[in-house]
């Protein structure tokens, strides 16, 4: 597209965050519009749909007071941009990548599409590479490699944000190579902001930190752009400049319900509970921009979080999330209510590429064989649990018994965390002490092998040493 | 009479209305706005068409020229296409990045097959023969082993006038007709046109998937069809890629319809690396990837499965047996939606358009196994697998309802038991195959007799232990009886030892039938050993299972050729048992 910026006198109409156009000349989709009123600051958007006889122009920023009779409006000729470079780390910036931090605003190196293009999927690296994230339940259970998108599924009032803090101070990069964050705060109240950046701030992430903030009172339509310029960000970090990027979004939901306005303002036909029926399409062309490309040194990871409305898994936000991403983690209320942090229930939690990601060379040989024990464990002691509340527990069998008991072990001591994160080894430890309170015949998923070589089976000459960890 | 060039009215999404085209027919292809972007036509009012363009439509502008190309959309069918990753539109995916770079932008232009390569033709037909629609005139070695049959294609033929041995590209003529007329390797068919067969032939032979628990307890017939509805993370994927691995299939088609990408590199990276176990070489020297991920431009998307079902026609033609793994099919239907959406059809059920059921309909009854068209005498059959993922886990949604009134078979599978690590996560009750009754006789003569009875007796015993575990979740198992007890352990025995089947062990990520019978007839009579202990006057929990489990395990994890020797252990164990011996 190279068509010069055009001025209109007036538009025909406006509805919601939507502007009307009429007969306009070779207006492209996606093209960027400013829109000017007397007496107000200039506003954005972007068009929607554009056609010779009518253009519809999604407005960015606060439509209140916008008289469209009065207004002229420049069609720039260009797509929506975002300045991206290394310079941006360390900074912090609007939704729409407007300065927030009282600098100037960022030159970069390149000008980019914020959309971006699909990556071609026959240029794709398979992730393969373990991130520690300092967090049991995912190291152990549901381990994040390089490269993959994991979100976590948390509920309204539960830490979801916190363990993406947690995640972010705490992780390491296999060789130590350097990695940046890219943080997108879509729609999210300024205490969450206050909370995320003062924890940031103490443990010294902000200087590796790029901020995209749309906080809850900025204009909704701009969530729509803020995981996008934050991806077009991270995207250049990753593909040109080398970096590992951790990209965190929060909230996806608050994403989803700005897509549903701006939907219903074009009077569309919605889907399920009023969503648009390209949700899962438009989410997708978030999500896919995780991934390794051959060739090029750095990598995109994503750890969006959303708030399932109710704690209602089956909820379209959710649901269709988790049929893009590769895998989630759930947080539960009943974990967090017991005082445990961080309340991740393992049993619908998953990660579909920690089978890349662990094993011999990268984690430890046995992490599968020793991961799928305590999931049968613990899914086997849940059960128990549910049969205790009606017959008691008197009325479980042995093995019943000692599974449900070794549930509760497992909940408060190895999903359960201090602060300041586990290593690996400890993790590995910790799983291990549980397994072992049981008798072997409990230990159905451990070859013989996995036994014997477990890090806790001394040699039979030397004597029985408290472990060193 | 000049009419003026065609430009574009309107843009929303990835629809285009532009004009005037007043010659334009329904499923024609155009070329839209100065990247020459493809897109069909959908819609036909008056001088005006509405298309679905297949690429990304972000900064195409209004008045920009559409040139109507008067063609449907076609695929290039001949050799080279084995191993190729083609998008949804046909575009070899590697062509692609060397064109476009490592992001797929939009205007990439490339054929389907190499014009370049020279094949080595073999004739099979002498002048003055007469060859008619599918009839064989030749073949190529494609791939080392694949015999690449040329066909006449349907609805041409003559009598051949001159066909000689030598190298030629796709579309160089092999063979002269005495009408003038050429045929060449390569021949093209539109999409979404089904290719026409002789006769379509009974489904009483099974597609062996390597899989227990679909081989035992639901089987499919080669040229059946089979719906897989799941939510997410319930393994939908890792069986379509385990078939795509183990099925007993000549060919495999693989469409990843609006699936993820870094999936779809885990089957890039993993496909070449693996053998085929009957051929001894690369998996992918049988398998053709149709990949459009869901970030990729939406119409393409529902172009993608007819391209994949093409592709596995046309293989079907030449007489092979070709499976179909479509995944997703939910997504496909999806795409249909956004686009009866953006044309503001009158929408049915959850908002997808009304003849959702009807296309679906057409799309299932491509499969079959049949004679195929012309000379010599041939079969082959198209078996299609096809994964669904409805919203929330939820088998009333339309997609669901629509697939489960047409497939054959379905494997229902459930998060429950994906949440136990129970793999594959089959719930046998939800579950069914059409193609039991019809298939049976064959299991019983290859597989072992009493193939059918296992089968009864397994199932009777998984649906008493149901109905016991919600006895034991009221009164407590100790309350049970230790017949009662002994059924419990044993359904457990039965999903765990038995029907589990890790699509990573190495020795047990396919199972053959042989061992399939073995291990649940043990498994069974390991059941009325223990009942035979009880009777004598064993108590249930003094009775020692442990060594007959890992008699069972060993024989589970070995691997095709050393299972036979690992049944005498098992035996041993279940007479131990029988004898009361087994104790603690």
């Amino acid at each position: 597209m190279s068509t010069l910026a055009r001025s209109y006198q007036g538009a025909a109409g406006a509805a919601g965050p939507l502007l009307f156009l009429e007969r306009t000349a070779r207006v492209a989709l996606g093209e960027w519009v400013t829109i000017r009123l007397p007496g107000a600051a200039d506003r954005r958007g972007q068009v929607i749909d554009a056609g010779e006889t009518m253009t519809v122009v999604q407005v960015l920023d606060d439509t209140l007071g916008l008289a469209p009779g009065e207004a002229t409006v420049t069609l720039t000729g260009e797509v929506a941009n975002a300045v991206v470079g290394r310079e941006l780390i360390g900074r912090s910036l609007s939704g729409a990548g407007r300065p927030l931090d009282g600098l100037p605003a960022p030159v970069g190196e390149a000008l980019r599409p914020i959309n971006g293009a699909p990556m071609n999927p026959a240029r794709r690296v398979r992730p393969s590479e373990f991130i520690e994230t300092g967090v049991s339940a995912i190291d152990g259970l549901n381990t994040l490699v390089r490269g993959q998108k994991l979100p976590v599924f948390s509920g309204p009032g539960l830490p979801g944000l916190e363990l993406a803090a947690s995640i972010v101070e705490q992780a390491r990069a296999p060789r130590g190579e350097p990695f940046a964050v890219v943080f997108a705060g879509i729609g999210i109240t300024a205490r969450e902001t206050q909370g995320f950046l003062e924890r940031f701030a103490r443990s010294g992430a902000l200087s590796r930190t790029v901020l995209f903030l749309n906080q809850a009172s900025d204009p909704t339509i701009e969530r729509i752009l803020a995981p996008r310029m934050a991806l077009a960000a991270a995207e250049f970090l990753a593909f040109d400049a080398g970096l590992h990027v951790l990209v965190v979004m929060a909230d996806i939901t608050h994403y989803c319900d700005a897509l549903r306005e701006i939907a219903t303002a074009r009077q569309e036909i919605p889907g399920r509970r009023g969503y648009p029926g390209y949700m899962y399409t438009d989410l997708a062309t978030i999500f896919e921009r995780a991934g390794l490309l051959m060739g090029r040194p750095g990598s995109v990871t994503q750890l969006p979080i959303l708030t399932m409305p109710d704690d209602d898994i089956t909820h379209p936000i959710p649901d269709l999330t988790g049929y893009i991403t590769e895998g989630q983690i759930v947080l539960s209320r009943e974990l967090h209510r017991k005082g445990i942090f961080p309340p991740v229930d393992v049993l619908p939690s998953l990660s579909r590429l920690m089978n890349a990601g662990i094993g011999k060379g990268r984690t430890v040989p046995e992490h599968r064989q020793w991961a799928d024990q305590l999931y049968a464990l613990y899914a086997q002691g849940r059960e128990a649990r549910l049969m205790a509340a009606i017959v008691g527990e008197a009325g479980l069998g042995a093995q019943d018994r000692r599974a449900l008991e070794l549930a509760d072990r497992f909940e408060r001591e190895f999903i359960g965390q201090r602060e300041g994160g586990r290593r690996l080894p400890e993790t590995f430890a910790a799983g291990w002490r549980l397994l072992e309170s049981l008798p072997r015949e409990d230990l159905t998923r451990l070859s013989d092998a996995v036994w014997e070589a477990r890090p806790s089976a001394e040699p039979p000459s030397s004597p029985a040493a408290e472990p060193a960890r | 009479m000049t009419t003026a060039p065609a430009t574009i009215r309107r843009i929303t999404g990835t629809l285009v209305e532009a004009g005037p085209l007043p010659a334009a027919g329904l499923y024609e292809l155009a070329l839209v706005g100065e990247h020459r972007l493809l897109g069909e036509v959908i819609r036909v009012q008056g001088s005006i068409a509405t298309l679905q363009v297949y690429e990304d439509t972000n900064g195409l502008a209004a008045g920009e020229p559409v040139i109507s190309s008067g063609r449907p959309l076609e695929i290039e069918l001949g050799p080279g296409l084995l191993g190729a990753i083609l998008d949804g539109l046909g575009r070899p995916l590697p062509d692609l990045a060397r064109t476009l770079g490592d992001f797929l932008v939009a205007g990439g232009e490339t054929s389907t097959l190499d014009q370049e390569r020279r094949w080595h033709f073999e004739p099979g037909v002498i002048p003055g023969q007469v060859v008619g629609p599918g009839d064989v005139i030749g073949t190529v070695e494609e791939r080392p082993g694949w015999p690449h049959r040329i066909l006449v294609p349907p609805g041409r033929g003559g009598t051949v006038l001159q066909a000689a041995a030598g190298d030629f590209t796709v579309r160089e003529p092999v063979v002269r007709l005495t009408d003038g007329g050429t045929l060449a390797l390569s021949h093209r068919w539109r999409v979404r046109a089904p290719r026409p067969s002789a006769l379509r032939l009974p489904d009483d032979r099974p597609f062996l998937t390597g899989q227990r628990i679909f081989d035992f307890l639901f089987p499919v017939a080669e040229g059946g069809t089979v719906a897989v509805p799941g939510g997410f993370g319930t393994g939908k994927t890792v069986i379509e890629q385990s078939l795509a691995k183990w099925a007993d299939a000549d060919i495999i088609v693989y469409i990843g319809c609006g699936e993820r990408g870094n999936e779809m590199a885990e089957v890039l990276n993993e496909f070449p690396a693996l053998t085929d176990p009957r051929t001894g070489r690369s998996l992918m020297d049988r398998t053709i990837m149709v990949v459009n991920t869901s970030n990729m431009p939406v119409a393409a998307r529902e172009a993608s499965v007819y391209l994949g079902i093409t592709l596995a026609e046309y293989y079907r033609d030449q007489g092979y047996r070709v499976a179909l793994m479509a995944d997703s099919l939910s997504r496909w239907a999806e795409a249909l939606r956004e686009i009866s959406a953006r044309l503001s059809e009158m929408p049915g059920e959850e908002g997808y358009p009304t003849y959702l059921a009807s296309r679906l309909g057409t799309f299932y009854e491509r499969a079959g196994r049949v004679r195929c068209l012309g000379a010599p005498e041939r079969e082959g059959a198209l078996t299609l697998i096809t994964a669904i993922s409805p919203p929330g886990g939820d088998f009333s949604e339309p997609v669901t309802q629509a697939c489960l009134r047409v497939a054959g078979a379905v494997w229902a599978l459930d998060p429950s038991l994906a949440h136990q690590r129970q793999f594959p996560a089959v719930d046998w009750e939800t579950s069914y195959s059409e193609y039991l009754n019809r298939t049976l006789p064959w299991f019983e003569q290859e597989a072992g007799a009493g193939w059918g009875d296992a089968r009864r007796r397994l199932l009777e015993l998984l649906q008493r232990g149901r109905e016991l575990k919600e006895i034991a979740a009221l009164v407590g198992p100790d309350a049970l009886q230790d017949e009662d007890r002994l059924i419990l352990d044993s359904a457990r025995l039965l999903r765990e030892l038995v029907l589990a089947q890790s699509a990573y062990s190495p020795t047990d990520a396919s199972s053959p039938v042989g061992k399939t019978l073995a291990l649940a007839r043990l498994a069974l009579a390991l059941h009325d050993a223990a009942r035979t202990a009880l009777g004598a006057g064993r108590v249930f929990e003094r009775l020692d299972f442990a060594p007959a489990r890992r008699a069972l395990i060993a024989l589970r994890e070995a691997g095709a050729d050393a299972w036979p020797a690992a049944v005498p252990g098992v035996e041993a164990a279940v007479a131990l048992m029988a004898r009361g011996e087994a104790v603690r």
